[in-house]
């Protein structure tokens, strides 16, 4: 199981060490921590935003899971610093990891 | 350890011009033989290339192009720091005895590669750098209550210093309006609130102190370094609304110069954008923590050129490979009293500041007299 295939069918997994238990982000291949074998842990919780900007439209977020899982993704509502989200579309386009939150 | 000076420098002319990279790399170093006749091409015994350019075996062919036979030659990357890393490693060949004299050259093409670090998928979507920025700008404005109006008063002072600088990309002179009514990149970015990628080339020759002193009556030396590297992903960084790495890097380079940042009379700063020139000025020290706006504004009212004399990145464009060096360059000449109407009065001690990925690394360089 690998991240980008997971991402690239819409999901959005956390890697975490088998061995530290502890996550390495942005993914690869080996924990960052201790080298251990990565697994894929299916998201369960909320994000938080902790900074946006927006272009034209569309306004993008930084977000933050777990205090170190950090993405930027859109969104279309007018986000607030602090307000909790999940993600609700992810997926690989034109090579680029692409993240909506809700 | 053993000194380090500065004996020579060339620099091209900042453009959009479509020449190869060799053509560049080939044009500073021209330059750089006709500004120091004294200069014996047979001491190089290194060659060190700085750039993003994809382009292969670079210092190898600069060298054979400029007539060098070096022991060392490679080229360095490191995105838009290479150049001050290529100026560290050129200090440590000489320093360790490896080397005896170094040329470094730096070049980049407008349509450089370096400009995007493909790799870092935490930004998802938002891989440009105008991304970054925008999330830096938000924070920083956020934080310590500045406007837009604010930060657009750096790109007026680093563009009407860039006037006074004849290898600089800008010519003009911009009013504050007109920086806020510029293009619209986002909500928290205009066109002249960024610096731009151009071609240029920019080379130093650095050399070991008994060759400086026998070469040149008017030396710089090279009397600090400080490099950090917090991460490689935007999303890493601690702070969105100061520098980590730029914090670190300048604690280093004054603790080994031996100097306190209120010594430091000239400064290049890494201005990628508006934002970055508070938030470096603030993280180096040269301000306090939500003042940085502050000092620039009495800098611009003063026309005092102290920080970046030769119009930033802002001013001059950004060829990534070559920027860490014209900095370089910059200090040194306002050391030697060669700045021309750029000259801050009787500057002996300066700062150069250089940073890559949105100051997930950086690094900062003491020179003086």
């Amino acid at each position: 199981m690998n991240f980008e295939t997971e991402l690239s069918n819409g999901k959005f997994c956390i890697p975490e060490c088998e061995k530290c238990k502890k996550i390495t982000w942005p993914p690869a291949e080996f924990c960052s921590h201790c080298f251990g074998t990565i697994s894929l842990k299916q998201i369960t919780g909320d994000g938080k935003i902790i900074e946006f900007s927006k272009q034209g439209e569309h306004y993008f977020c930084m977000v933050e899971f777990f205090e170190i899982v950090r993405i930027i993704a859109k969104i279309s509502k007018t986000p607030k610093i602090g307000q909790t989200v999940k993600i609700s579309k992810c997926g690989i386009k034109n090579g680029d990891h692409f993240f909506q939150i809700i | 350890m053993k000194k380090v000076g500065i004996v020579g420098h060339g620099i091209t002319q900042f453009s959009r011009s479509d020449e190869k990279i060799e053509t560049v790399l080939l044009k500073s170093v021209k330059k750089l033989f006709e500004n120091n006749s004294e200069l014996d091409k047979e001491h190089v015994d290194s060659v060190l290339v700085s750039t993003n350019n994809e382009s292969k075996y670079l210092s190898p062919i600069l060298s054979e192009s400029a007539g060098i036979k070096p022991k060392i030659a490679h080229s360095i990357e490191s995105l838009c720091n290479s150049g001050t890393n290529s100026i560290v490693s050129a200090y440590s060949y000489i320093a360790s005895g490896l080397a005896d004299m170094v040329l470094v050259s730096g070049a980049e093409r407008y349509d450089s590669p370096g400009q995007i670090l493909q790799w870092d998928n935490s930004r998802g979507e938002f891989k440009h750098p105008i991304f970054w920025a925008s999330i830096f700008a938000k924070s920083y404005k956020r934080k310590y209550l500045i406007s837009d109006e604010q930060l657009a008063s750096v790109s007026v002072k680093n563009h009407k210093h860039a006037k006074e600088n004849p290898n600089a990309l800008s010519n003009k002179t911009y009013s504050i309006q007109e920086v806020m009514t510029s293009k619209k990149l986002t909500d928290d970015l205009r066109l002249l609130d960024c610096s731009r990628p151009c071609t240029g080339g920019a080379s130093i020759i650095l050399a070991s102190e008994e060759m400086t002193k026998k070469i040149t009556s008017n030396p710089t030396w090279i009397t600090g370094i400080g490099q950090m590297t917090t991460s490689a992903s935007f999303t890493k960084n601690s702070s969105f609304s100061s520098m980590e790495s730029t914090k670190l890097a300048g604690r280093a380079a004054l603790k080994m110069a031996n100097k306190e940042i209120q010594d430091v009379d000239v400064a290049e700063i890494h201005d990628a954008f508006t934002v970055c020139e508070p938030m470096a000025l603030e993280s180096l020290g040269f301000s306090n923590a939500g003042e940085g706006m502050k000092t620039i504004n009495e800098m611009n009212g003063t026309d005092d050129f102290k920080i970046n004399p030769r119009g930033g990145l802002i001013g001059c464009g950004h060829p990534l490979g070559a920027t860490g060096i014209a900095q370089t360059i910059e200090i040194s000449q306002q050391l030697q009293t060669e700045a021309g109407r750029r000259q801050v009065d009787g500057a002996s001690v300066g700062l150069v500041h250089n940073m890559s990925a949105a100051a997930t690394s950086s690094t900062v360089l003491i020179l003086e007299k």
